[in-house]
């Protein structure tokens, strides 16, 4: 245990007793704000704008999306018993939870893959017009950092099948919980900016 | 008890490569995650860039050294310069800097390393194959050609190739968050006991500063590239006009990150500059901590001018002004610290070694480009100077008399720490003035250019207008500048075999870095040192006498000593005890913020033990890695991927998970 935690910090304790990982993944949101906050940027200088073709306002199935939406925002419920269930060192309810938020995921996913598809057979694809191409790129990248979020749990979940995920290790799912609590409050920004202020 | 026994044989059956062992070798270098080593790497291969990056600066200085110059092609200047600027800005500057933040910050700081050692080589091999992805682009159809700003719509020409633009872009880009990340955890967590964050060198400070300058600008030229390559490659709109989008909105994003990132450029200099002027005049800094404030001051101020690079779009009065106002405002700290800079040179013991020569150099030339910038702040002015030589002469003058005269006055500095040797001080000052002088023969007239209405960015001029003389005295100034780089590879070659051997403290200097041998041991410190005040070495050294004088500290190392600093830390300590007040006194009343805290106590109180009593022998270090190198690797694959074929895509993103899984399931020390 001891020879783990000097290896970790190269022999002494940190400046501010919080670890190095914890401390990397909040600066890495930080630079994810701005990332999605170029997006949404983007959309929002675009949204009003008189284009011909179809925007998603006009293809939008509101009471769809927000299912969805719920569905992920459970997900962040299941990560926070995740993460409680590993830290009390049950290791069975940790890959239970861990698998459920996972698989709420893969649900967002999906409801948005068949929700482009959609989109696309209506006739609004990235090229229509601006507002489609800022509409797909935002949800485009929120739905890859999900699905990034995903590969995490479903290693996580491998790593504790594995015994490879002791209570002292509690903190990488810590970490990922970090990342998809933050996917999720991005999700509600875009939820809110994207599909319900009116537009045109 | 049973997790203990299982683990190990789990980990070795989930190893995909077995653990590197070589300690000499290519294979130690890729597979090395010692900062000290990636930082060598990081400096030698943006050396390389700047060698190639000067090349392209020699080509168009002699295809514009003569009216109707037929040295290159339009379509070949137009490559060349932009890829002489995207070399400069991207391969040159910033990881030059990065390869000081590598090998000088956890010294400074008195860390083992940096926070993260395997993200510090994954940071390091993905810019190297960045960089080689963007000039891959000479072979694959031609180099980017819509100039390092990439202002839509030209870039969407599919002729400009700005595709290969946007990927490298986000590749280094990619490099950049991941390092500053690091970067900035180790300042705030891998501080060695008593470091107090106004005990930093200013040099750690300013890494600081940039690294989140770095962590917050670079997403929003990430997402202007993105939408950039859906517009070239997918056919979206994003700053398209027929499709309903706006080439400003890309200017936007592009000087968002753009104007913070002059600043990245600058404060590594800035800081290094810092460094050595106390050492060279044997003074402490002159109001540190109004340097450090400053510095954080700019950091902040710098993401509210970026519309003055953009006073002739036509945003109109408002937002001019406002611009024109906050670009005077960010003059002052810049200011502040130029004076602060003259103070402490002002009364001091100065000595007029290269290091100091190449700082002073930075401090003139800079304060040139800083007068030339608040010009710029003026938009009336600005729209007779705006795409004209005179911008150019102003952004080399910070660019190059700034960061690059900083960044060379740092290698002459630091040279014997990473080396252990020294370099020769008499070609060091002849490459200084030869520098100086070729360098305000190239710049100096652009000015002049500029002010005559030479417009940038044009592959020739017709003779007549008035540029013909001009244009040839900074062709000739170039090629000084070339000569003199060429005399530095002379200097720096000679001295592995010729130089005298350093000592761990030629200088006399005043940080940490200097408390350890040159080169440092691969765990930089025998004993993770204590630190008591600013510039805490200075203070092991020196004392104050009862007539203001300093005294020699017993047992202190003074002047290349080598045996004083080395090894017995306790010896040190007992050093530091008797001159803990006096250190305080040195520094004087403007130092008085400083809370002269006595943190002796530290050293015994266990928290260190098995680092003490480790000797330097059960010192645990971070166990070399392949994985970063193949992670990275990834990347341009995938980049390529998205270029070419779909299944270089899959392979690229594959490459890159199976290098992050290799790295999350091995353990960083073994």
């Amino acid at each position: 245990m001891a020879a783990d935690i000097r290896a970790v910090e190269h022999g002494a304790p940190t400046s501010t007793g919080l670890s190095n990982s914890k401390l990397g993944m909040w600066a890495f949101l930080g630079s994810e704000c701005l990332l999605f906050g170029a997006l949404i940027s983007t959309f929002l200088l675009y949204r009003g704008k008189d284009v011909t073709g179809l925007t998603p306002q006009k293809v939008y199935d509101i009471p769809y999306t927000s299912v969805s939406s719920f569905v992920l925002l459970m997900s962040s419920l299941t990560m926070v018993l995740a993460l409680a269930a590993i830290q009390r060192g049950d290791h069975g309810k940790l890959r239970v939870w861990l698998m459920a938020t996972a698989l709420l995921g893969m649900t967002f996913i999906a409801g948005q893959v068949y929700e482009f598809t959609v989109f696309v057979h209506e006739g609004m694809t990235i090229k229509t017009n601006v507002i489609a191409s800022s509409f797909f790129t935002l949800t485009g990248f929120h739905g890859a950092h999900v699905t990034g979020g995903i590969i995490m749990l479903l290693s996580l979940f491998g790593m504790s099948l594995d015994g490879r995920l002791p209570v002292e290790k509690a903190e990488a799912v810590e970490l990922v919980g970090l990342y998809w609590h933050f996917v999720d409050i991005v999700w509600i920004v875009i939820f809110t900016v994207v599909y319900l202020i009116p537009g045109r | 008890m049973a997790t203990v026994t299982t683990e190990p044989r789990a980990l070795l059956r989930s190893r995909i490569l077995r653990r590197p062992t070589a300690t000499t070798g290519i294979w130690s270098w890729v597979t090395t995650v010692d900062h000290k080593r990636i930082g060598i790497l990081y400096g030698v291969t943006s050396f390389v860039f700047f060698l190639v990056g000067g090349l392209e600066a020699m080509l168009i200085r002699l295809q514009l050294a003569r009216p109707n110059g037929t040295v290159v092609t339009a379509e070949a200047y137009n490559q060349i310069f932009t890829m002489h600027g995207l070399t400069m800005i991207f391969l040159v500057v910033m990881p030059l800097s990065a390869a000081f933040f590598n090998y000088m910050l956890p010294l400074m700081i008195g860390a083992r390393d940096v926070a993260f050692p395997r993200l510090n080589a994954f940071s390091y091999w993905v810019f190297l194959f960045g960089g080689l992805f963007l000039y891959s682009s000479f072979l694959l159809g031609g180099a980017p050609s819509g100039g390092w700003f990439g202002y839509a719509p030209l870039s969407e020409q599919p002729a400009q190739h700005m595709h290969m633009y946007a990927l490298g872009l986000i590749i280094l880009g990619i490099s950049s968050t991941v390092a500053a990340v690091n970067f900035a955890v180790t300042v705030i967590n891998m501080r060695a006991p008593g470091m107090s964050l106004f005990r930093m060198p200013v040099f750690v400070w300013m890494t600081f500063v940039v690294s989140f300058l770095l962590i917050f600008a670079l997403p929003v030229l990430t997402i202007g590239l993105v939408e950039l390559f859906f517009d070239v490659t997918y056919g979206t709109h994003f700053f398209d006009v027929a499709g309903g989008g706006d080439p400003v909105l890309w200017q936007h994003f592009f000087w968002l990150f753009g104007h913070p990132e002059v600043y990245i450029l600058v404060l590594p200099a800035m800081g290094i500059v810092s460094e050595i002027l106390p050492v060279f005049a044997r003074k402490p800094l002159f109001g540190y901590p109004v340097v450090v404030l400053s510095g954080i001051a700019i950091g902040f101020m710098g993401w509210g001018v970026w519309a003055h690079h953009m006073f002739v779009v036509g945003l109109g009065p408002v937002a001019n002004s406002a611009f024109a106002l906050s670009t005077m405002f960010i003059a002052v700290p810049t200011g502040v610290k130029i004076f602060n800079w003259l103070a402490t040179l002002w009364g001091g013991d100065i000595r007029f070694r290269t290091p100091l020569l190449f700082a002073l150099g930075f401090i003139a030339m800079f304060i040139i480009g800083g007068l030339s910038g608040v010009t710029h702040a003026v938009v009336p002015a600005d729209y007779q100077q705006s795409d004209t030589y005179y911008i150019v002469a102003h952004f080399h003058y910070v660019l190059f008399g700034g960061s690059i005269f900083g960044l060379f006055a740092g290698i002459y500095y630091w040279w014997p720490k990473i080396t252990g040797r020294m370099l020769s001080e008499a070609i060091g000052k002849v490459h200084f003035w030869l520098m100086l002088v070729g360098f305000n023969l190239t710049f100096g007239p652009m000015h002049i250019l500029g002010l005559e209405g030479m417009p940038r960015r044009i592959y020739r001029y017709q003779p007549g207008l008035g540029f013909d003389f001009w244009n040839m005295v900074s062709t000739v100034g170039a090629f000084l500048i070339g000569t003199s780089v060429l005399l530095f590879l002379y200097n720096a070659v000679r001295s592995f075999r010729h130089g005298q051997v350093a000592g761990p403290d030629p200088w006399d200097a005043r940080t940490l870095e200097w408390a350890t041998t040159s080169p440092p041991p691969p765990h930089n410190f025998e004993e993770v040192p204590v630190v008591h005040a600013l510039d805490d070495f200075w203070h092991r050294k020196y004392a104050e006498g009862v007539d203001g004088r300093l005294v020699p500290v017993v047992a202190g190392g003074a002047n290349g000593d080598p045996t004083g600093n080395e090894g017995s830390g306790a010896d040190a300590e007992a050093a530091v005890a008797p001159n803990e007040s006096a250190g305080v006194d040195l520094r004087g009343g403007g130092e008085a913020a400083l809370p002269p805290t006595v943190q002796g106590e530290d050293h015994d109180s266990g928290a260190y033990g098995d680092a003490h009593g480790g000797g330097g022998h059960g010192i645990h270090m971070p166990s070399p890695s392949y994985y970063p190198a193949i992670a990275a690797l990834g990347l341009p694959i995938l980049c390529y991927g998205l270029l070419y074929s779909s299944i270089l895509v899959i392979d690229g993103a594959l490459t890159l998970l199976v290098g992050l899984f290799g790295w999350a399931t091995e353990p960083s020390a073994e």
